[in-house]
C-alpha cells in the first residue's frame, strides 16, 4: 500500500509542479491545490498506514494511527482553503482589470 | 553604569533631543542647548587628570553578551584621556563656532546637532571602550555620523558623492578591522584589549598574528586617510566647515592613530608593524604635502595638509615602535621620543589645524569663495582673522615660537635617531627618513605661506567677490582665537602638557619598555643648542622662502603632475564597474518571471534532497511491513491517478475544475481508508465549499486556452516536474522504511485524556497541546478573508462603478447570486429542511469535538456550508435577512475569544493558552465535562464561520 501511495504522491507532485510552471493563472491555481493534496498524502503516508484504530480514545483499541500528522494536515487543509480562495479572487480581479491571465504579461515592465 | 559610561551616553541622548529642541524653541539656536554637553564632559575628564597621572586608570563595566565575552567596559588611561579631552574640548569650540556659522532660519540645525552629538558620543565610545567589539560598533558609528554630516547639504551632488566615498572606504576598513579583532579573539580568547596586552607574549609566534596585524592596520589606515586610502578626505570637505574642523581634522581621522597607539603594545615588536606604519606614514606625509601645495581651494589645501600631518604622526608612531624592538634595554627610551613627538604633534595639529579650518570657514562665510585665485588683501578688513591665520600657518610650517616648531624639531630628532638603528635593515634605509621628512617640511612651509599670504595680502580684489567682506562676529572669532592662543601657549610653555597629558599617554602606549626605576623623560625644551635639527629647520625656511617666491611661476609647484592616472579615477571606475557588473549579474537571474523563480526553487529542492539522500547513511528502502492493499483501495488510487494526470489535458475550465475536484474527493476517501475521520470530514466540506467558490468566480475567470506553448517551453517544465515527483516518491518511501528517531506521537496518545480530558486526540492536539499554532492559523485565515474582502470592495483603479457594491446590494437584485438563477423548486423545498439538519449537525460536531470526530474547524465549516446552501437556493439577500450579522465582526470576535482564553491563563500564573478541565453537574445536561479548551474551540468555530462567509459573500456580491 505504501509503495503505491508513494507513487500516487509522485504523480500528484509531478502534475502539480507542471501546472504551477505554466503561464496561465488558472492552471497555476489548480496546480497549487494538487500540490496541497500531494503534501497531505505525503504527511499521512510518512506515519505509516493502517497501524491501528482511528485516533479516538473512545474506541479503546490497542493501537491507534499516528494523530500528529492528522492534526498537521487538518490545519493545512483549512489554511490552503483560505489561500486558494485568496488566489482565486486575485486571479479574477487581475483578469478583470488587466484583461490577461498570462503570467508573462502580468510581470510588468522594468520601469515600474 | 558609571559616570564614565554616562560620558558616552550623554551626547547620544542629547542627539535624540536635538531635533525636538529645534522645533520647540524657535528663537534660540539649538547649538546653545548643546554647548553644555562637551563642556561638562571636558570638566569631568579634567577632574580625573590627577588620578590618571598617578597611574591609576578608571574602569567600569556593564555586562552585555557574556556568552560571547562581550561587555560594555570603559577604561580611562592616559591615552584615552588625551583623546577624550581633544574630543570634548575641540567639540565645545566647534559647537560654539557653528552657532554663528549655521543660520538657524535657513538650515536644519536640529538635525545638524543630532548628527554632531551622535558623532561625539560614538568617538568618545571608541576611545573609552576596552572591549574590541564595542569599540568596533562605535567605530562604525563614527563612519555613519561622518557620512550624515558630509551629506548635510544633501541636495548637492558633490556632497552625496563625498559622503558615499568616505562611507565606503572607512566602512571597508572597519570591516577589515573587525576581522583583525576576531583573529585576536581566536588567538587569545578575549575581546578585552587590556587582557590581550597582558597576554601578548603568547600570540607573537601565532600563525594568525600577521594577518590580524594587517587587517587592523587596514582599518587604521583607511580611517586616518593614509595613502592610498586618503582619497575620501578631500571630498569630505563638502561638509559644513565646523564639521571639517571637528571630524575631518581634529578627531575622527585620528581614530586610526588612536587604534595604532592603543594596539602598539600588542604588535609593536613585529618588524612588519614597524615598517608598515612608518613607511605608509612617511609616504603619506610627503604625498599629502606635495598635493596640498598645488591646491587652489583653501579647504582642499587644508584637507591634503591634514592627510600629510596624519602621515607624519603615523610615521612617528611607527618609528616609536622601535622602542619595543629594543624592549628592556636602555636604548628603548631613546626611540620612545618618536612616540612622544607623535603625541605632542597630535595635540598641536588639533590646535593649529582647528584654528585654520575655522579661519577658512570665516573667509568662506564672509566672502563667498575659498578660491585663492579670487582672494587677496583681506588683511585690511579682517585683521583678527588674519592674525589667527598667521599664528596657525606659522605653527603648521614649524616656525618658532609656536607649538608646531617644537613638535617638528622632535620629529626631525626622531627621524635622525632612526638612522642609528642597526636591526630591521634600518642601517640601509634609515637615511631615507630624515631626507623625506626634510623635503616634506619644505612643501609644508610653502603651502602654509600660500594659505595665509595669498588670502590676506596682495592686491585687493573685493569687486570680484559676491559679498563685501568684513570682520566676522565675535562668537565666530572666539573659538579660533582660543585655539590660536593655545598654539602660542603650548609653544612657549610645552611642559604644561608634557607631564599632564603626554607622559600618561606614553605609559599607555609603551607599558613594557621601562626598566624598573626608569621614568619617561617627557620634558620638552625650546632650545637644544646648534644641533642638526635646528640647521634642518633653517634649511627648510630658506629653501621654502625661495620656492614660495617661485610658486606662481613654476608649473611644477602649482599644477598637477599627471592627470591621466589618478586614484580617484580608479575609485570612480571601480564603483561604476561594480554597479554595472552587479546589475548585469542580477539581471541574469532576477528576470521578474515567477516561473523562473519557481524553477530555481524546485531545482534547489531536487538537488538538495537528492544530495542529502545520497550522502546520509541509514536511508534505505525496505518494502517489508507495508500495509496490505485491497481491490477497493486499488480502484481509488487508480481513480486519483487518472483524474490528476488528465488535468493538464483538460480542454475547458469546467473540465479541469471537475478533475481537480475528483482528485480532492479521492483524497477524502483516502482519509477514510487511513482512519482519519476528522480529516475526511474537513476535506469533504472544504472541497464542497471550494467548488461553490469556483462557481461564484466562474464567469470572472479567464477561459482555459489550449496550451499553445512550444516544446522548448514545455519540456524543461516536464523534466523538473518529473524530478520533483520522483524525489517526493523517494522521500515517502524512505520515510516509511527507516526511522532515525522515536516519534513524539506516543506522548499525545498517552496523555491526551489524562492531561487534556479529551478523547479525540487530533482535536486535543489542535486546541490544547498545539493551541498557539491554531491561534495563529485562524489569524492568518482572518487576514486572508479581509484580503479578499478588500480586493473586491476596494477599487484599485478608482473606478466608481464597482465601488458601489453596497448600493447595488441594498436595491435587491433579481440575480441573487452571480450567474446562478435559483428557480429550482426542488432545491428550494428540500434545502429548507436540509439547512436545519446541517446546522444541527454543525453544532453537534462542535460540542462532541473533544471526544468524537469534529471540533471548531469542522463545525464552523459545516455551518458555513449550510449558509452556502441557503444562498444557492434563495439568494444571498435571503442570507443577509435571515442571518443579519456582519461576518467580518464574527471572525474578529472569534479571534478575540481565542485570544482572551489564552490570556486568561495568566490569571492563574500559567503560560499563555494553558487549559484546564473538570467535571460538573449541570442542569439538563447532567454530569458533564467542562474544559477551557472548549472556549478556545468556540473562538475557532466562530472565526471559521466568519471567515468562510466573508469570503463567500464578498465574492458573491461582486458584479
Amino acid at each position: 500500500m505504501e509503495l503505491y501511495m508513494s507513487l500516487a504522491i509522485g504523480v500528484l507532485f509531478t502534475v502539480g509542479v507542471y501546472l504551477v510552471l505554466s503561464k496561465s493563472l488558472l492552471r497555476i491555481i489548480l496546480g497549487t491545490s494538487l500540490l496541497t493534496h500531494g503534501v497531505h498524502l505525503l504527511l499521512l503516508t510518512m506515519s505509516r498506514l493502517k497501524t491501528g484504530a482511528a485516533p479516538l480514545l473512545g474506541q479503546k483499541a490497542d493501537a491507534y494511527v499516528d494523530p500528529l500528522p492528522q492534526a498537521l494536515i487538518l490545519t493545512s487543509i483549512v489554511i490552503s482553503f483560505g489561500v486558494t480562495s485568496f488566489f482565486f479572487v486575485l486571479a479574477y480581479k487581475a483578469y478583470q482589470n488587466l484583461g490577461t491571465d498570462n503570467m508573462e504579461q502580468l510581470k510588468g515592465d522594468d520601469d515600474e | 553604569m558609571s559616570l564614565l559610561h554616562a560620558v558616552i551616553i550623554f551626547p547620544l541622548l542629547s542627539a535624540l533631543c536635538s531635533p525636538y529642541l529645534q522645533r520647540m524653541t524657535i528663537r534660540i539656536h539649538t547649538g546653545w542647548f548643546m554647548l553644555p554637553v562637551p563642556m561638562l564632559i571636558f570638566a569631568y575628564v579634567m577632574g580625573k587628570l590627577q588620578l590618571v597621572q598617578e597611574g591609576d586608570p578608571i574602569q567600569a563595566s556593564i555586562p552585555w553578551i557574556a556568552s560571547l565575552g562581550i561587555s560594555f567596559t570603559v577604561y580611562l588611561d592616559g591615552l584615552s584621556m588625551l583623546f577624550a579631552l581633544l574630543i570634548s574640548g575641540i567639540g565645545f569650540l566647534v559647537v560654539l563656532y557653528s552657532i554663528y556659522y549655521l543660520d538657524r532660519n535657513k538650515e536644519a540645525v536640529g538635525t545638524f546637532y543630532a548628527y554632531l552629538m551622535l558623532f561625539m558620543g560614538a568617538m568618545l565610545g571608541v576611545v573609552l571602550s576596552d572591549n574590541m567589539i564595542v569599540l568596533y560598533g562605535f567605530w562604525e558609528l563614527t563612519s555613519i555620523s561622518s557620512f550624515l554630516l558630509i551629506a548635510f547639504w544633501f541636495k548637492r551632488e558633490k556632497s552625496k558623492y563625498g559622503a558615499l566615498k568616505s562611507m565606503l572606504i572607512t566602512v571597508f576598513g572597519g570591516l577589515a578591522m573587525l576581522g583583525g579583532f576576531v583573529l585576536l579573539y581566536v588567538m587569545t580568547g578575549t575581546f578585552s584589549i587590556r587582557e590581550i596586552i597582558g597576554n601578548v607574549s603568547a600570540i607573537t609566534e601565532h600563525a594568525l598574528f600577521v594577518p590580524a596585524m594587517l587587517l587592523v592596520l587596514l582599518g587604521a589606515f583607511t580611517k586616518s586617510a593614509q595613502f592610498p586610502f586618503h582619497i575620501w578626505l578631500p571630498d569630505a570637505m563638502e561638509a559644513p566647515t565646523p564639521v571639517s574642523a571637528y571630524l575631518h581634522s581634529a578627531t575622527m581621522v585620528k581614530a586610526g592613530l588612536y587604534l595604532v597607539a592603543r594596539l602598539s603594545p600588542v604588535f609593536a615588536g613585529a618588524a612588519g608593524w614597524f615598517w608598515l606604519v612608518s613607511a605608509v606614514g612617511i609616504l603619506t606625509l610627503i604625498y599629502g604635502s606635495y598635493r596640498a601645495m598645488k591646491q587652489t581651494d583653501l579647504k582642499a589645501m587644508l584637507a591634503f595638509s591634514t592627510i600629510s600631518q596624519l602621515g607624519l604622526i603615523m610615521s612617528l608612531f611607527g618609528l616609536g615602535s622601535a622602542a619595543s624592538v629594543y624592549a628592556g634595554s636602555t636604548e628603548s627610551l631613546f626611540y620612545v621620543k618618536a612616540t612622544m613627538a607623535g603625541i605632542f604633534h597630535m595635540i598641536n595639529h588639533a590646535v593649529f589645524k582647528g584654528a585654520l579650518f575655522m579661519v577658512v570657514g570665516i573667509v568662506d562665510h564672509e566672502t563667498g569663495t575659498r578660491d585663492i585665485r579670487r582672494l587677496g588683501g583681506l588683511m585690511s578688513v579682517m585683521p583678527v582673522t588674519f592674525s589667527i591665520a598667521l599664528v596657525g600657518a606659522f605653527s603648521m610650517a614649524g616656525l618658532p615660537p609656536f607649538n608646531g616648531f617644537l613638535s617638528k624639531e622632535m620629529f626631525f630628532t626622531a627621524a635622525l635617531n632612526i638612522m642609528e638603528m642597526d636591526v630591521l635593515r634600518m642601517d640601509v634605509f634609515g637615511i631615507l627618513f630624515p631626507v623625506i621628512a626634510w623635503v616634506a617640511s619644505i612643501f609644508t612651509f610653502i603651502y602654509s605661506m600660500v594659505l595665509v599670504f595669498r588670502t590676506f595680502t596682495g592686491p585687493k580684489t573685493f569687486d570680484k567677490l559676491e559679498k563685501k567682506p568684513h570682520e566676522a562676529p565675535i562668537g565666530m572669532l572666539l573659538p579660533p582665537l582660543v585655539l590660536g592662543s593655545l598654539a602660542v601657549v603650548f609653544g612657549l610653555f610645552p611642559n604644561l602638557v608634557a607631564y599632564t597629558l603626554i607622559e600618561p599617554a606614553l605609559a599607555a602606549i609603551h607599558p613594557s619598555v621601562l626598566l624598573p626605576g626608569q621614568q619617561f623623560d617627557a620634558s620638552i625644551h625650546f632650545w637644544h643648542g646648534w644641533t642638526t635639527e635646528i640647521f634642518m629647520t633653517i634649511g627648510v625656511i630658506c629653501a621654502g622662502t625661495v620656492l614660495y617666491r617661485l610658486h606662481r611661476r613654476v608649473k611644477l609647484l602649482h599644477q598637477p603632475l599627471f592627470s591621466a592616472v589618478s586614484l580617484n579615477r580608479t575609485y570612480d571606475g571601480g564603483i561604476s564597474f561594480l554597479n554595472l557588473g552587479s546589475k548585469r549579474i542580477t539581471d541574469c537571474y532576477m528576470t521578474g518571471s515567477i516561473r523562473h523563480y519557481l524553477i530555481y526553487i524546485f531545482m534547489f529542492l531536487i538537488i538538495s534532497v537528492a544530495v542529502t539522500m545520497g550522502r546520509v547513511s541509514g536511508i534505505r528502502f525496505d518494502f517489508a511491513g507495508f500495509a496490505p492493499m485491497s481491490l477497493y483501495e486499488a480502484v481509488v488510487i487508480f481513480a486519483l491517478t487518472v483524474s490528476v494526470i488528465a488535468v493538464p489535458f483538460a480542454r475547458t475550465r469546467m473540465m479541469a475544475v471537475i478533475l481537480t475536484g475528483t482528485a480532492g474527493y479521492m483524497v477524502t476517501l483516502f482519509f477514510v481508508i487511513f482512519r482519519a475521520p476528522d480529516l475526511a470530514l474537513t476535506q469533504m466540506i472544504v472541497e464542497t465549499v471550494s467548488v461553490t467558490l469556483f462557481l461564484l468566480c466562474f464567469y470572472h475567470l479567464p477561459k482555459l486556452k489550449k496550451e499553445a506553448e512550444t516544446l522548448r517551453f514545455r519540456l524543461p517544465n516536464l523534466i523538473i516536474a518529473l524530478g520533483v515527483g520522483m524525489i517526493m516518491t523517494l522521500v515517502a518511501l524512505a520515510a516509511n522504511s527507516s526511522r532515525s528517531f522515536e516519534s513524539i506521537s506516543d506522548f499525545f496518545v498517552k496523555e491526551s485524556y489524562n492531561l487534556a480530558g479529551g478523547k479525540n486526540i487530533v482535536n486535543v492536539i489542535l486546541v490544547d497541546f498545539r493551541g498557539f499554532d491554531t491561534m495563529l492559523e485562524i489569524v492568518v485565515l482572518g487576514i486572508a478573508s479581509y484580503g479578499i474582502y478588500a480586493l473586491i470592495r476596494l477599487n484599485l483603479d478608482g473606478d466608481e462603478k464597482s465601488a458601489t457594491a453596497p448600493g447595488y446590494w441594498e436595491s435587491g437584485s433579481k440575480l441573487p447570486i452571480n450567474g446562478i438563477r435559483s428557480n429550482d423548486v426542488i432545491l428550494r423545498t428540500i434545502s429548507k429542511a436540509v439547512i436545519f439538519i446541517i446546522l444541527t449537525f454543525s453544532l453537534y460536531l462542535f460540542f462532541s469535538g473533544h471526544h468524537e470526530p469534529g471540533g471548531g474547524f469542522i463545525g464552523g465549516l459545516m455551518m458555513a456550508a449550510a449558509f452556502v446552501l441557503l444562498a444557492m437556493a434563495f439568494g444571498i439577500r435571503t442570507v443577509r435577512e435571515v442571518v443579519p450579522v456582519d461576518f467580518r465582526k464574527v471572525s474578529a470576535f472569534g479571534i478575540l475569544i481565542a485570544l482572551l482564553t489564552g490570556i486568561g491563563s495568566f490569571w492563574f500564573d500559567a503560560p499563555f493558552l494553558s487549559h484546564t478541565f473538570g467535571y460538573h453537574d449541570l442542569p439538563l445536561l447532567g454530569h458533564s465535562e467542562l474544559a477551557t479548551a472548549m472556549l478556545f474551540d468556540l473562538g475557532v468555530y466562530l472565526t471559521i464561520v466568519g471567515i468562510t462567509m466573508t469570503i463567500i459573500l464578498a465574492i458573491g456580491r461582486d458584479k
